[in-house]
């Protein structure tokens, strides 16, 4: 058993890979043109989408059949361990950038603006303080509280990543059913932080006029819970694959790596929604 | 060190043949080659855009482009030369050579490995295409600072999607050098034994991974301030246009190490081969490439001086910025100690080499100037930064580039590079590299500003004679063309120890190296 796994696989030629750079050029060169009012530009940025989902769907499919033939050893597991890690650390470097646009524009610039020659020759009688939308923005705005949807947002991820160790614990000890409804509840708890996620960007917009171009706050405010709503997305499709394939009988106690990777992503996904409370809600 | 060598290599390729096999191609080798020659192909588009730089600033007064296309070639010619030419080459050495020293069969990821690749003629066509939009290509530096990247038009959306994919491509290839390296070394390889090519590639692809979300964070809020109305570089709305360059530097200056720290390990390899001997102080070597990686992170603010900064930040960021001369000293001193009282030849590779050390080493040095806030405040944006960035990435990360080029085609083509064309490639190209940019030093220490058109008259005498040298070292390039091409079509054949002196597993594959090597693990002593 042990001595087929010795020759570590390569995949043979495949043409996923162009369709791919295909999709990310449609993509990219559709949204420059779109931006820019070039008719063209929506189309084209639909249609690499279209191509993207088609390749992610076929790459990845053909990812679980080679994992679930029996392809991988050991080694090509611990390799797809080492990456996913890499993976989500470059994605907190990502979040990082925002983060630290927040903490730069909190803790710097705004008092910088509102100190000294700045303020004398600027913008006279800008206050400073947080939240603000900027010197030049007098539009008044309401900021985000705390200690409504958001909190109720905190309890559900948090909640979800319970749930989603219980079905981890679940396949290990080969619980299937249990392991099916841990991932359905963590999927619908997923999909239910995302509804009131939008409920309370469209409260924002009607009732605080807390909008995107609400200065500095409503920048690093939409940017910061906007790139975290896309992850907590991506880690939904994600579990939700892994339904299927649980549903399709996919999975071994000792071999899931799929799996773990999902749940190490959405455990991400959770903890930077815990920073994003404290420092853009709470603080 | 011996390698088992099964008999059964396969040397044949199989699978789709045509343009097709190079589309779909999963193997480290033939992905490689072409990064290598993308990387070539976008050198020479770099290049003639240097060279329209040149040709204009050869006198006084405008003559041959005008002012706003010649902003927008300065810009371009730094982002291509920077993520087009020596970003790629060295992830085509990566590619080639990593499985083969380490004994590895493949990349950890052969497909993904194939998109990284592929990522970046798209990314070259959305940059190289911005020229000809309305409006042409972002002309806000290669560093597109805010307020001014977010004035331009749509080829700076254009670009920032390109920096984007380059991102992608970056990410996956470093996360994907990084899992080969930890995880499919040969057994008995274990870390400190590993060829420092390996260990600086290792420590590169950490810094990619840690930086390239960063940049792409950066040209993110360029996007959303150019397009949705938000405020992050805007100090109307509260926010700052310094903040951008703070995010970009600090992606920016780890940045630099990502185009030099392979170039080290390159030379690394090759100056023991000629001199016969082992590395000297490898351990320390690894040491302080692993110290410059880390400090590379506490640096950033250097290139800011002059936009503002309490006194306290300047003293910071100017000690910490020398504090990587220590490091970078070691490294140094050990090229010498190994050459030291060794049984030196000098063929082509080991003339780069030498070369590289002589000419980055003034290269440091001038940094090092820079580095110190109050001369840094009288050089900043003068053409005595174009003369040292240059010195360390054309004399640095260039001059390595072919160094290792010359050193590993015998095994890449199974022909010895011709060396009387290699040699008068390298004499060509180091005193026309000097003619071009030493004169920079003093147009700078003079006052003359970077990234104008047009300049006052003391100046004109050095500047054609930098136009003189840059056309000069860009011709010199076509030199290196005819060696490759001539390499690949024939030659001396090369033994599998191609080099007397080399060390190392992928001395032990036949030359060319077989499409298919170490299926079986080899034993490395």
């Amino acid at each position: 058993m042990t001595h087929t796994f010795d020759k570590y696989f390569v995949p043979e030629p495949s043409t996923y890979p162009i369709f791919g750079s295909l999709a990310l050029l449609l993509f990219g060169g559709g949204a420059a043109m779109w931006l820019n009012g070039v008719a063209a530009g929506p189309w084209l940025f639909f249609l690499g989408i279209a191509v993207l989902v088609y390749m992610l769907f076929g790459w990845f499919g053909q990812v679980v059949r080679e994992s679930e033939g029996g392809k991988y050893g050991k080694k090509v597991d611990r390799s797809f361990r080492w990456s996913m890690g890499w993976f989500i650390f470059s994605e907190v470097m990502f979040f990082a950038a925002f983060f630290g646009a927040l903490f730069y524009a909190r803790v710097l610039s705004v008092p910088w603006l509102a100190t000294g020659d700045t303020a004398e020759l600027l913008w006279q009688g800008f206050a400073g303080g947080w939240p603000t939308a900027g010197p030049d923005k007098p539009d008044p705005f309401t900021p985000m509280e705390a200690w409504g949807i958001p909190a109720i947002n905190t309890l559900i991820l948090l909640t979800s990543g319970a749930t989603l160790t219980w079905a981890h614990h679940s396949l290990v000890k080969e619980k299937r059913g249990q392991l099916k409804l841990g991932l359905l509840i963590t999927i619908l708890l997923g999909l239910l932080f995302l509804s009131l996620q939008i409920y309370e960007y469209r409260h924002a917009y009607a009732e605080l006029n807390l909008r995107l171009d609400t200065g500095i706050y409503g920048s690093t405010f939409y940017l910061l819970t906007g790139f975290h709503g896309l992850h907590v997305t991506v880690g939904a499709i994600m579990l939700t694959v892994m339904l299927f394939r649980a549903l399709a009988g996919h999975f071994r106690p000792d071999s899931h790596f799929g799996f773990e990777a999902a749940a190490w992503y959405w455990h991400f996904v959770d903890v930077v929604w815990l920073m994003l409370f404290v420092v853009v809600y709470l603080l | 060190m011996a390698a088992v060598m099964p008999d059964h290599l396969h040397d044949a390729h199989h699978g789709p043949t045509g343009l097709m096999r190079w589309i779909t191609t999963t193997n480290h080798k033939d992905i490689g080659t072409m990064y290598l020659i993308f990387s070539f192909i976008m050198f020479l588009s770099g290049g003639v855009m240097a060279l329209t730089i040149r040709a204009e600033l050869f006198q006084p007064g405008l003559q041959v482009v005008q002012p706003e296309f010649f902003n927008q070639l300065t810009t371009m010619h730094g982002l291509v030369m920077v993520f087009g030419a020596i970003m790629p080459a060295f992830v085509g050495f990566a590619n080639w050579q990593i499985p083969l020293m380490i004994g590895a069969s493949d990349m950890a990821f052969a497909r993904m490995n194939n998109w990284s690749f592929w990522l970046l003629p798209v990314a070259a066509v959305l940059l190289i295409g911005s020229f000809f939009v309305p409006g042409g290509a972002t002309a806000a530096g290669w560093t597109l600072y805010a307020p001014l990247s977010v004035q331009m038009g749509m080829g700076m959306d254009m670009a920032i999607f390109a920096i984007h994919i380059m991102g992608v491509s970056s990410i996956m290839g470093a996360i994907n050098i990084v899992v080969t390296i930890l995880n499919m070394r040969a057994p008995g390889m274990t870390m400190m034994k590993m060829p420092l090519f390996c260990w600086t590639w290792l420590i590169t692809a950490y810094l990619l991974i840690a930086v390239m979300p960063v940049l792409a964070g950066a040209v993110t809020m360029v996007l959303t301030d150019r397009h949705f109305g938000t405020s992050f570089f805007s100090a109307a709305g509260g926010g700052d246009p310094v903040m951008y360059q703070h995010i970009f530097w600090f992606f920016g200056h780890p940045e630099v190490y990502i185009m030099i720290l392979p170039a080290f390990g390159i030379v690394s390899q090759i100056i023991p081969t000629f001199a016969r001997k082992p590395l000297f102080g490898y351990a320390s070597m690894v040491y302080a490439t692993s110290s410059i990686a880390i400090l590379s992170f506490s640096v950033w603010a250097h290139h800011m001086f002059t936009t503002g900064m309490p006194a306290v930040g300047q003293l910071f960021f100017m000690y910490a910025t020398m504090l990587i001369a220590v490091p970078t000293g070691v490294k140094v001193f050990n090229w010498i100690a190994t050459m030291w009282r060794g049984s030196l030849t000098f063929e082509t590779p080991m003339l780069w080499a030498v070369g590289f050390i002589f000419v980055f080493t003034m290269g440091g040095f001038t940094g090092l100037i820079c580095a110190i806030a109050p001369i840094d405040i009288q050089v900043q944006d003068t053409y005595y930064v174009v003369a040292h960035f240059h010195y360390v990435l054309v004399a640095g990360s260039l001059f390595a580039l072919f160094a290792g080029a010359y050193y590993w085609l015998p095994k890449w083509t199974g022909h010895m590079p011709d060396e009387r064309i290699g040699k008068l490639h390298f004499w060509c190209s180091i005193v026309f590299f000097n003619i071009t940019f030493f004169p920079m030093h003093f147009l700078g220490l003079a006052g003359m500003p970077r990234r104008i058109p047009d300049y006052a008259l003391q100046f004109a005498d050095f500047n054609m004679m930098a136009s003189i040298g840059a056309f000069g070292f860009g011709l010199s390039q076509l030199i290196f063309l005819v060696a490759v091409v001539k390499c690949v079509r024939g030659g001396e054949k090369a033994a599998a120890r191609s080099w007397e002196g080399a060390e190392g597993l992928e001395w032990t594959v036949p030359s060319p190296a077989p499409h298919h090597t170490f299926e079986e693990a080899p034993v490395f002593k």
